[in-house]
């Protein structure tokens, strides 16, 4: 029996941000002056509301709904709490920045509600055609998101290469699924998990289209070598934007993998294996070399931020639940580490110039003793020390890389951190060893200086209790 | 105090919690904050003194112990315990600290509140390395411990500061991460983090070769051994008067322990092996680092390289028990308890050196031996400790520096007469380095009119002096209850070495 109802309860999420998402457009047409303050607290009370639904919506098993072209199971169901999450904090953050350029406009919460609506799909698609029409929604409002300030040459820059390069990707991504099906006959990965499972050998066709996809994949999470967009966009996207780039699509693109790679074609798992084993290694050794010789923050950042999707990508590339786990948590704990250091740098500015050189960040420990010490900690975690939770995002990788078999891949990947911690002590040192320069300045709004207080502080927390996080993330993988 | 009274615990966090609160009450007062801080330390002083009292030296198993389960997911417990190896050297972290804290009362002006609450924090993690029984708390211990050093010599560092706290840090981190890879490896094979079982778990001899390599490279550079000592000299010479106290004085220590705790009784069978290879590198480091010793202008660096050279003589004692075991077990005691008290010596007399060159540096600005002449004309009292604690790192037998390496070159005199002879030099070579810096520096003609101008030491520099005076001469002329807390555990640990714990 088709029953309708179900379906729209299961897919609230979705119909529940759309719906809100409109309202909101409409709202911020005719609210005048008051548009701005009301869209953003709309869109904040839509983003909490949404969480807190997902929550404490039942957990029940599996389901496929709208002819199998969704599914809602507890992977989505985490995903999407946690973009909504992220998404709330990444506005609320954004909001100081942009208020002090004046370019606090309805359209900035608009585009990235409807960014969050294709990432919602993304966590929830089961079907090749609706994980790209996700994908789509996403990249396009991000495109126009990194455009948003359009006198800012930079941001105009950016906003080009990453369409430009965002469209190859896309294009690589939609010919090896055209291809898949040309093979399978089918669009859905269920179906195409089934057809490939069956399959008597392997024939070369499958394994093309396969590199397609994977090539896509990279491309999305910005792996070498298919990471040329990352430093060009984090750089010249405002900070606010980088912000949001930096955090909530890492969530999507690993969901993304999941379905993909492992809902549809775990049978190839030999073969997409060898290919995150390249990327996630290059990615290593490349992001964290070149992030070194960076002079500019937010540059030096997307290269470190290439090094981290190559750990992600290790504990995809295991093929083991164990590795899912750790690559899910690492995603989580990397996006909570990416969100508190964006978040302090667009928080800070130097009479209302953004802050872009490293050297801007002298003697913050002296300005700013709170918020450079909370940046400390972020860089710690992100060098993987213990006191902060980024050392356990390493633990888990490496113990499911060597849990595979994968020694020397351990090995690597730590010397590679090693290298990282470099340039991560550098931000330590600009801030607490050298003297102030130039006085930097927080942004005064105190809602958002509690977040990012508690932001960091998590950083701590989660290194004492991570049991909670830890099982949160496992339960879903399972 | 009740048996149950978590005492670990106490240590670990009180100062941890303390160097918060300090950063806290900032705003009140600096007085409040020296005052508080002093407090805190002494009160974790007293809770140590408290544990060593209760503490049952007859026995050989963990004593205190406390276990919770503080990670399922990676099987990791918040176990704690001491033996009678680690007692003695949380004692020497609880006295150094007090000491550090006495000794920064106003020589850092600058964020004294941090710096104060830098040292409870590092405190309280040194303790933590000291009484972990899960290796992965013991590794956060021992990893944790980098940042507020890292920042110690950042922040109130010489003029090359960066350079050297960037190169400690990223030599330590490089020796560590191996270590962390190869408890990885030991977990999923074992599937405990326990270091207890880790120490019962047999192993193959390739896998007990690589898990030992693994391990050297984490503990050798903490000690530092040679070749992988060159960040030590710079982070001393750079770090501030406490920073090179807490260095020289524990944090090296840290490698020690580790041999004793992790690379002895885990791969035994390696260790056996390859026990040539460390006593190779030791003796290098006793004459060759002493020789190097004697060619440095810095009176600082030269502590430095007379520490490598003296810790030489611990990780000489720790090795070579092997070929005593197969002679007489009585001297394989000796030589372990050699090093240990060398350890623990070691932690008095270079700290106290190193207080010694601070004392002239607030003064003087100056850490040039050439800089210096004739300082027993204006500073006589300061001139007496400075003298004292020279002899007691030249090895006077009387104090504690005798008596360390005297029971090392003891035992080493039965595993190979020629360990003993060329530890031995380390008596004309530590006396010849030390000595002749001293001759340079106090004795002799007034050199300049700033020495002239000196004035002697005020009553808190005497005091953190003469405690540690006393602290050397006590270990040197009575060091029997030292030995006899940790008798037992070294008997236990030397049957942990016999047995070869091949799969």
């Amino acid at each position: 029996m088709y029953n309708i109802s179900v379906e729209i309860i299961l897919s609230m999420p979705e119909f529940l941000l759309l719906i809100a998402s409109s309202i909101i457009l409409v709202v911020g047409l005719f609210t005048g002056r008051m548009a701005e303050p009301l869209t953003f607290f709309l869109s904040i009370i839509t983003l909490i509301i949404l969480a807190i639904s997902i929550h404490f919506s039942s957990s029940s098993p599996d389901k496929f709904i709208f002819g199998e072209m969704y599914i809602d199971d507890s992977l989505a169901k985490t995903i999407k709490l946690f973009i909504c999450l992220t998404v709330a904090t990444v506005l609320l953050y954004a909001r100081a920045y942009l208020q002090l350029r004046s370019q606090a406009r309805p359209e900035f919460y608009l585009l990235a509600l409807f960014a969050t609506l294709g990432m919602l799909i993304m966590a929830s698609a089961h079907n090749f055609v609706l994980i790209y029409l996700g994908l789509e929604l996403l990249s396009l409002s991000m495109y126009t998101l990194v455009a948003y300030i359009r006198d800012s040459h930079d941001a105009s820059e950016a906003a080009i290469k990453y369409f430009v390069l965002g469209a190859i990707a896309s294009g690589m991504l939609l010919y090896g699924i055209s291809i898949m099906y040309g093979l399978s006959g089918t669009l859905d990965l269920a179906a195409l998990s089934n057809y490939l499972h069956d399959l008597e050998e392997l024939n070369l066709p499958i394994i093309f289209a396969l590199t397609f996809i994977v090539v896509g994949i990279a491309f999305k999470f910005g792996a070498f070598p298919f990471h040329m967009w990352v430093p060009d966009v984090y750089h010249g996207a405002p900070t606010a934007i980088t912000l949001f780039i930096a955090t909530a699509p890492k969530f999507a693109a690993f969901v993304m993998t999941m379905r993909l790679l492992i809902d549809g074609m775990q049978d190839l798992v030999i073969d997409w294996q060898q290919m995150l084993l390249v990327l996630s290694a290059l990615s290593l050794i490349f992001g964290n070399v070149i992030a070194i010789a960076q002079s500019n923050i937010k540059r030096m950042l997307a290269y470190s931020t290439i090094s981290h999707i190559g750990f992600v990508l290790l504990g995809i590339m295991s093929g083991l639940e164990f590795g899912y786990a750790a690559a899910y948590f690492y995603t989580v704990v990397y996006v909570l580490m990416a969100a508190g250091t964006f978040g302090i740098l667009l928080m800070l500015h130097k009479d209302g110039e953004e802050v872009q050189a490293l050297e801007d960040l002298k003697g913050l420990s002296q300005s700013n003793p709170w918020f450079a010490l909370l940046m400390l900690l972020l860089m710690f975690s992100l060098t993987g020390v213990p006191l902060t939770v980024g050392f356990y995002a390493k633990l888990y990788i490496l113990q499911s890389l060597i849990f595979n078999d994968m020694l020397w891949l351990a090995i690597l990947a730590i010397l590679m951190s090693i290298v990282g911690a470099f340039y991560y002590l550098r931000v330590v040192k600009y801030m607490y060893f050298d003297e102030i320069q130039e006085r930097l300045e927080m942004q005064p709004s105190t809602v958002a200086q509690t977040v990012l207080s508690v932001n960091g502080l998590l950083i701590v927390a989660l290194f004492i209790y991570p049991t909670a996080l830890l099982n949160y993330c496992i339960q879903a993988i399972s | 105090m009740t048996a149950s009274f978590p005492f670990l615990s106490v240590l670990i966090w009180l100062p941890i919690i303390g160097g918060i609160f300090v950063l806290l009450i900032k705003k009140v007062s600096l007085h409040a904050v020296r005052w508080s801080s002093l407090l805190l330390s002494l009160l974790t002083f007293i809770v140590s003194i408290a544990l060593a009292n209760s503490f049952d030296g007859s026995q050989f198993y963990m004593q205190f112990t406390e276990h919770v389960s503080w990670i399922e997911t990676f099987n990791v417990f918040y176990s704690l315990g001491v033996d009678g190896i680690s007692v003695p050297l949380i004692l020497l972290t609880t006295v150094i600290t007090v000491l550090v804290v006495i000794a920064g009362w106003d020589i850092a002006e600058e964020r004294i509140t941090e710096y104060l609450a830098s040292f409870l924090i590092l405190e309280g993690l040194m303790i933590g390395v000291f009484c972990a029984l899960d290796a992965i708390l013991f590794y956060v211990f021992f990893e944790g411990m980098l940042i507020p050093m890292f920042l110690i010599i950042g922040i109130w560092g010489g003029p090359r500061r960066v350079y050297a706290t960037i190169k400690f840090f990223l030599y330590t981190f490089f020796g560590s991460v191996f270590f962390l890879i190869a408890l990885i490896y030991l977990y999923l094979d074992s599937g405990t983090f326990e270091i207890a079982k880790l120490q019962q778990f047999p192993l193959s001899a390739i896998q007990q070769m690589f898990l030992f390599f693994a391990f050297l490279i984490a503990f050798a550079v903490k000690v530092p051994m040679w070749p992988v000592h060159t960040w030590l000299p710079d982070a001393h010479v750079e770090a501030p008067t406490g920073g090179s106290v807490v260095l020289a004085a524990i944090m090296l220590k840290v490698g020690g322990y580790g041999f004793l705790r992790f690379s002895i009784p885990i791969t035994p069978y390696a260790s056996e092996q390859l026990a040539f290879l460390i006593i190779f590198m030791s003796l290098i480091a006793v004459i060759y680092i002493g020789f190097v010793a004697l060619a440095q202008r810095d009176m600082k660096r030269l502590i430095a390289y007379s520490s490598i050279a003296h810790m030489g003589f611990v990780t000489l004692g720790f090795f070579i028990i092997f070929t005593l075991l197969t002679k007489s077990h009585s001297h394989a005691e000796l030589a372990v308890q050699g090093g240990m008290v060398q350890m623990v010596s070691h932690g008095f007399i270079s700290g106290a050196l190193f207080m010694c060159v601070g004392v002239l540096y607030d003064r003087m600005h100056s850490r040039q031996i050439a800089d210096y002449g004739g300082v027993v004309n204006t500073m006589p009292k300061f001139a007496t400790f400075f003298v004292i604690f020279a002899l007691a790192n030249a090895g006077l037998p009387g104090t504690s520096g005798f008596v360390g390496e005297f029971m090392v070159i003891l035992a080493s005199f039965n595993a190979n007469i020629w360990y003993a002879i060329l530890a031995a030099t380390t008596l004309v070579l530590g006396a010849a380095y030390t000595l002749w810096m001293i001759k340079r520096v106090v004795f002799g003609e007034v050199a300049n009119d700033q020495v002239a101008a000196l004035k002697d030491i005020n009553q808190r520099e005497f005091l953190c002096l003469f405690i540690l005076t006393l602290l050397v001469l006590w270990l040197g002329l009575w060091p029997a209850p030292l030995i006899e807390m940790m008798d037992a555990s070294v008997t236990n640990l030397l049957q942990q070495a016999q047995l070869t714990n091949l799969r």
